[in-house]
């Protein structure tokens, strides 16, 4: 599994040494607070409604047992024993001291983890599909070229000051679980008519205010030349992104405004005017990283396991697990565990000290120590035996982990919305909740099939709204929280960004919306038929009707 | 029935530990909203204001501003939900915050207060 290098350990390092400096001449008062804010975001903590809150970066949702029981000790010991994981695939703990902030990022510091590059104008954290490296629709373990770019932009001079924050999401799978087209780079790797392996790159996707879907610059990309076209793509970017306006200054807006023909020549003309690039060291340093995501040493297995179908036939329970939770694995006799963070009822995303040390435990035990997040704000172990999965699933059902909703109507995206965030319209969590009860059953879900309902507090869009198949917008009416909602979007391959059905909603009204929405979706859909499948072909006429007619 | 007094409050995020505070009678800050002085004349905000911009260079608080609220029997509530959920804690974990603590408003964050 990933670790740092010597070179990233003494950098951050002096990265934790440098932060006690500042926080300690901000407490005495030597600096101010606009001298301050930006050096404490740069090390991801933000002022939020009740505390400081300290975003830590989870590199492409990769995480080892030794990392998770950190977080549990730092959530125990500085924070109210949880955090939070978002939709960005990073933690958040929400009770932070500043005092006790050096503290927390040496302890960070410690298991090579860190809070950089969580926020300001800079290219963040690189996300990826959660089940990268273990996924059996898999082409390439995408983590490597995550990572490379990870490198590559780290402090990178030329792009720490962009014109403004910078998302890359890479995906190795032809089905996309990292939403590729809605970041301001995708990356998807995928094969030519020859067999080879190259990258379609996506440029000016996005969420927030202006939500658009990417568009294509490069349908195939060898992967030797990605770097030095990434960088033709910040240069032109750097040129002429807008400054002067922060709603403006994104890079989906330059292509859109541009147009796609116009960006994608600019880019190839950057990119032509380069001298050509030594990509030797390149290849040399993402074999060198390539060697650190080696799979773990997989028993040879058998593909079926009789102690895995026993227990399936034997307890329900876990049958029901399996069918949801449960996802195929590229090696034989293994699979992919889905540990959802959404109980009935419960807070999206979040888990307690204890929750993180059983999966450690159980990462331990079971998936050779690593652990994933997911941007869907579920924890993932991603190598697990066939024949362990029952003692896996008892352990988790020990501890409300064990949820059997994965990619359901229960398995709801919120943001922190207006119970945390300081930029929030609305509360977000609630709604997720009253709708998580009110589709509890296991059998109604199953009934409804693959929904993804998303729910964010404020149109910067952290809870994805816009991508799900319904989206939930927390608004402020003269002082009265609403909610506003989308139907029809989609992050996955099809891409799509959901349309306003009609007028919003008091909190309390959402869920009855939503069961209205589900049942025209119910009454109308065809044999086999997703939620998604039928608005698309249906349009939105039968659902509002459903929602608006008067009776 | 009881009398009604609108005004602004003023609140801030302490320094050395974010936690949420409001500028008191006494001059100091406290963590409790019913502690807060409310100023019922735009000039006692003012002047309410530039005091807690000296506390602001004093390093004590950061990011202090003036929020609507209204003193009914002797509590005082603000009047946006985002105010009365700082001054109470997340309406989604009542174990924790200022309602946990025994600091919180008299006033529930959802209306019907
Ligand atoms: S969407 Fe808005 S409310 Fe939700 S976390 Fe992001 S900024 Fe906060």
């Amino acid at each position: 599994m990933y670790r740092y290098d010597e070179f990233d350990y003494q950098f951050v390092r002096d990265r934790t040494a440098q932060f006690a400096d500042q926080a300690r001449r901000r407490l005495a008062g030597e600096l101010t607070e606009d001298e301050f804010r930006p050096l404490r975001l740069m090390n991801g903590l933000y002022l939020q409604l009740h505390a400081y809150m300290l975003r830590i970066a989870i590199p492409y949702g990769t995480l080892s047992s030794r990392q998770m029981r950190q977080l549990a000790m730092i959530a125990r010991r500085w924070d109210k024993n949880y955090g939070h994981f978002t939709t960005r695939q990073n933690i958040q703990f929400n009770w932070i001291k500043l005092e006790d902030t050096p503290e927390i990022l040496a302890a960070l510091a410690d298991v090579e983890m860190h809070a950089i590059q969580t926020s300001g104008n800079c290219i963040r954290n690189v996300t990826t599909d959660q089940w990268a490296g273990a996924a059996a629709d898999e082409i390439a373990d995408p983590r490597p070229v995550a990572e490379l770019i990870r490198q590559w932009s780290s402090l990178h001079p030329e792009f720490s000051y962009l014109p403004r924050k910078f998302k890359i999401a890479v995906t190795g799978a032809p089905n996309d679980r990292a939403a590729v087209k809605v970041h301001d780079i995708g990356l998807r790797l995928h094969k030519n008519d020859k067999g080879e392996a190259g990258w379609e790159v996506i440029v000016g996707g996005g969420l927030g205010r202006t939500p658009l879907i990417g568009v294509t610059v490069r349908e195939f990309l060898p992967q030797h030349e990605l770097i030095a076209y990434l960088e033709a793509i910040m240069r032109v970017y750097n040129l002429y992104g807008r400054r002067d306006n922060k709603y403006k200054a994104r890079i989906k807006i330059l292509v859109h405004e541009l147009g796609p023909e116009k960006f994608r020549a600019e880019v190839e003309a950057e990119y032509a005017r380069r001298p050509k690039q030594e990509t030797e060291v390149e290849e040399r340093e993402l074999a060198r990283i390539a060697a650190y995501f080696a799979p773990p040493q997989f028993e040879r297995l058998p593909r079926w396991s009789p102690r895995f179908e026993e227990a399936r036939l034997a307890n329900p329970a876990f049958a029901r697990w399996v069918r949801t939770n449960v996802a195929a694995h590229f090696a034989d006799g293994y699979a992919i565990a889905n540990i959802s963070l959404k109980p009935e009822g419960g807070i999206p995303g979040d888990a307690t000290s204890e929750q993180m040390e059983l999966v450690a435990d159980l990462a331990e035990r079971h998936s050779f120590s690593e652990i994933r997040v997911s941007h869907a704000q579920n924890l993932v172990l991603p190598h697990v035996k066939r024949d362990d999965l029952f003692d896996l699933w008892q352990a988790l059902s020990g501890a409300g982990l064990a949820a059997s909703n994965l990619g359901l109507a229960g398995d709801i995206i919120a943001c922190p919305g207006l119970d945390y965030c300081t930029l929030a319209t609305a509360r977000s969590i609630p709604v997720a909740q009253a709708i998580s009860r009110k589709f509890a059953d296991y059998d109604r879900q199953q009934d409804i099939g693959p929904l993804k309902i998303n729910i964010s507090g404020c149109i910067n869009a952290c809870g994805h709204h816009h991508v799900g198949h319904i989206g939930i917008l927390g608004l402020d009416k003269k002082g009265e929280e609403y909610y506003q909602i989308t139907l029809g979007g989609s992050s996955a391959t099809s891409a799509s960004i959901g349309q306003i059905i009609g007028p919003g909603f008091a909190g309390h009204d959402v869920p009855d919306a939503i069961e209205k929405i589900l049942d025209t979706y119910l009454k109308h859909r065809q044999p086999g038929e997703e939620f998604l499948a039928a608005y698309r072909r249906l349009g939105a006429q039968p659902f509002k009707e459903a929602l608006y007619a008067a009776h | 029935m009881s009398i009604t007094e609108k005004g602004q409050a003023m609140t801030a995020n302490r320094l050395r530990d974010g936690a949420v505070v409001f500028f008191t009678r006494s001059g100091d800050w406290s963590e409790a909203i019913d502690a807060a002085v409310l100023a019922t004349e735009p000039q006692a905000a003012r002047a309410l204001e530039s005091r807690g911009k000296d506390d602001e260079r004093a390093t004590l608080v950061t990011g202090v501003y003036l929020f609507d609220a209204e003193r009914r029997d002797g509590h005082i509530r603000a009047l946006h939900i985002r105010e009365r959920i700082r001054t109470l804690g997340p309406t989604v974990r009542l174990d924790l915050g200022k309602q946990a603590e025994g600091l919180g408003g008299a006033f529930p964050a959802e209306n019907g207060g």
